[in-house]
């Protein structure tokens, strides 16, 4: 059963595997974090401001995107942002935008949504009081909210959106779906080019285990230390 | 936007000769349903069995049942469905892995165990953290009335942690759905992928992904509507969600 595994397609391949495909990859995970983050947490503020009509379009939002597979979303996106692109530049045909705008698009949209939920507890975990002095020393909406409130809420959630961000880096391998080369599309191409598919899937389920792993012990590690005592 | 949208798409006769593209895709709901189905049921016996592993006070059951969830949580879902589908026949003894390949129906059989192993994981960190979240004066209590270990768990531990962790258990349940969507690139004919071909077929993107996603939001609602009535029935009279 092991006996015809061939571990030099690995060597050989071990440069495309992570300079391009790991590469593609980590860049995903890194700009669509930062993206839905920031998205995330404007969703998680548009939803507590006690405005009309905006929470609901926030949570409308997140409970819609967090209703569908992920795989479908990657579809929808590949297919609607060469319209959308159109409409906002005024083009004469559908514009076409590259593998990667296309999915990095795709993941702040949709994780913006997850970062949100994570985003609003971590706000709502910040005790009233505070919002209430720091509008009694006469500081504006936005002051309370950059200098008070988000500061303590990203502390309290570090932990939690560092987890999603190991989910997100998982989740990036469904942009096989679209035959971009991310690490696994990498390893898929060298396994039906060579013929070897247990050699590829192992060595990719290897390599997302160890950094997924590894991320995980990081975030607990964290954890304890950026924990406030009270 | 110069899009061409054709509604009527939908009653259309479908090339694959069989109904219109309505039935295409009613079909590839069907398959996500039994897939979510069957990886449920699978995700519940081995996430109660992993979950409980993990709470009990043995040092060795701890530590399979923390590699194991560590193992299932730490790959994607795609590579492990991947695993499941080209590696594994391929590694077992050669007339296991013909009878494995040549299995009717070899994609939804593997799609449901490799979201059932994959799902099972997270199903039993609900159950552990369900079962620690009650008071240790419960275990006490049914120790020092002569309840062995299993007794403690069947009468005592589960019947409240599985109620604690209803409304978890509901939203794994939504992404044990959602994940079938992944099993189209093994080439099982669910929902998603039913949409995708049939976009392919009649050039109706949007239609076709439109249909899809309200079958889902459909879905989604309903699999809510129910959980919260089975959360009321069940629920104990003064405790938790109780009235």
């Amino acid at each position: 059963m092991f006996s015809n595994i061939d571990l030099d397609v690995i060597w050989q391949s071990l440069p495309y595997l992570f300079l391009d495909g790991m590469r593609f990859t980590l860049m995903l995970t890194a700009m669509a974090t930062a993206g839905g983050i920031v998205l995330g947490t404007l969703l998680a503020m548009m939803r507590l401001s006690g405005l009309p009509v905006l929470p609901q379009i926030a949570a409308g939002y997140t409970n819609f995107m967090r209703s569908l597979p992920l795989v479908l979303v990657i579809f929808w996106f590949y297919f609607l942002i060469p319209y959308v692109g159109q409409w906002i530049t005024g083009a004469s045909r559908p514009i076409s935008v590259g593998a990667f705008m296309s999915a990095l698009v795709t993941f702040t949209l949709f994780e913006a949504a997850y970062f949100s939920e994570i985003m609003r507890a971590g706000i709502q975990s910040i005790p009233r009081g505070q919002v209430a002095a720091g509008y009694a020393l006469g500081l504006t909406y936005w002051q309370v909210m950059g200098n008070i409130v988000l500061p303590q809420a990203f502390r309290n959630m570090l932990p939690v959106l560092l987890t999603q961000t190991i989910i997100l880096f998982q989740d990036t391998s469904l942009v096989y779906v679209l035959s971009i080369t991310d690490f696994l599309g990498a390893a898929s191409k060298v396994a039906q080019r060579d013929g070897r598919l247990v050699e590829m899937y192992l060595f990719a389920a290897l390599v997302y285990f160890v950094m997924s792993y590894a991320a995980s012990r990081f975030v607990k590690r964290l954890q304890a230390r950026v924990a406030v005592i009270r | 936007m110069n899009y061409n949208w054709n509604w009527g798409i939908f009653w259309e006769p479908s090339p694959e000769g069989a109904g219109t593209y309505f039935d295409m895709l009613l079909s590839g709901l069907n398959w996500t349903l039994a897939t979510a189905a069957l990886a449920w049921v699978l995700a519940l016996i081995l996430g109660s069995i992993i979950g409980v592993l993990r709470t009990l006070p043995s040092k060795p059951a701890n530590r399979f049942a923390t590699a194991y969830v560590e193992f299932f949580r730490n790959i994607p879902i795609l590579v492990q469905l991947f695993l499941w589908f080209f590696v594994l026949p391929e590694l077992l003894p050669q007339a296991a892995g013909l009878w494995l390949k040549q299995l009717p129906n070899a994609a939804f059989w593997t799609a449901a165990v490799g979201i059932g192993f994959y799902m099972s994981a997270r199903v039993a960190e609900q159950l552990r953290a369900g079962i620690n979240a009650l008071p240790r004066g419960q275990s006490m209590a049914a120790r020092a009335l002569g309840l062995t270990t299993a007794q403690t768990y069947i009468y005592v531990l589960l019947p409240m942690a599985y109620r604690i962790i209803l409304p978890p258990l509901t939203s794994e349940f939504l992404n044990t759905i959602k994940n079938t969507a992944v099993a189209l690139t093994i080439g099982l004919l669910e929902l998603t992928g039913r949409a995708r071909s049939m976009q392919e077929f009649s050039f109706q993107v949007f239609e076709a992904f439109t249909a899809a996603t309200i079958l889902y939001l459909l879905v989604n609602a309903v699999v809510v509507v129910v959980m919260r009535f089975i959360e009321r029935r069940v629920a104990v009279p003064g405790y938790i969600t109780g009235k």
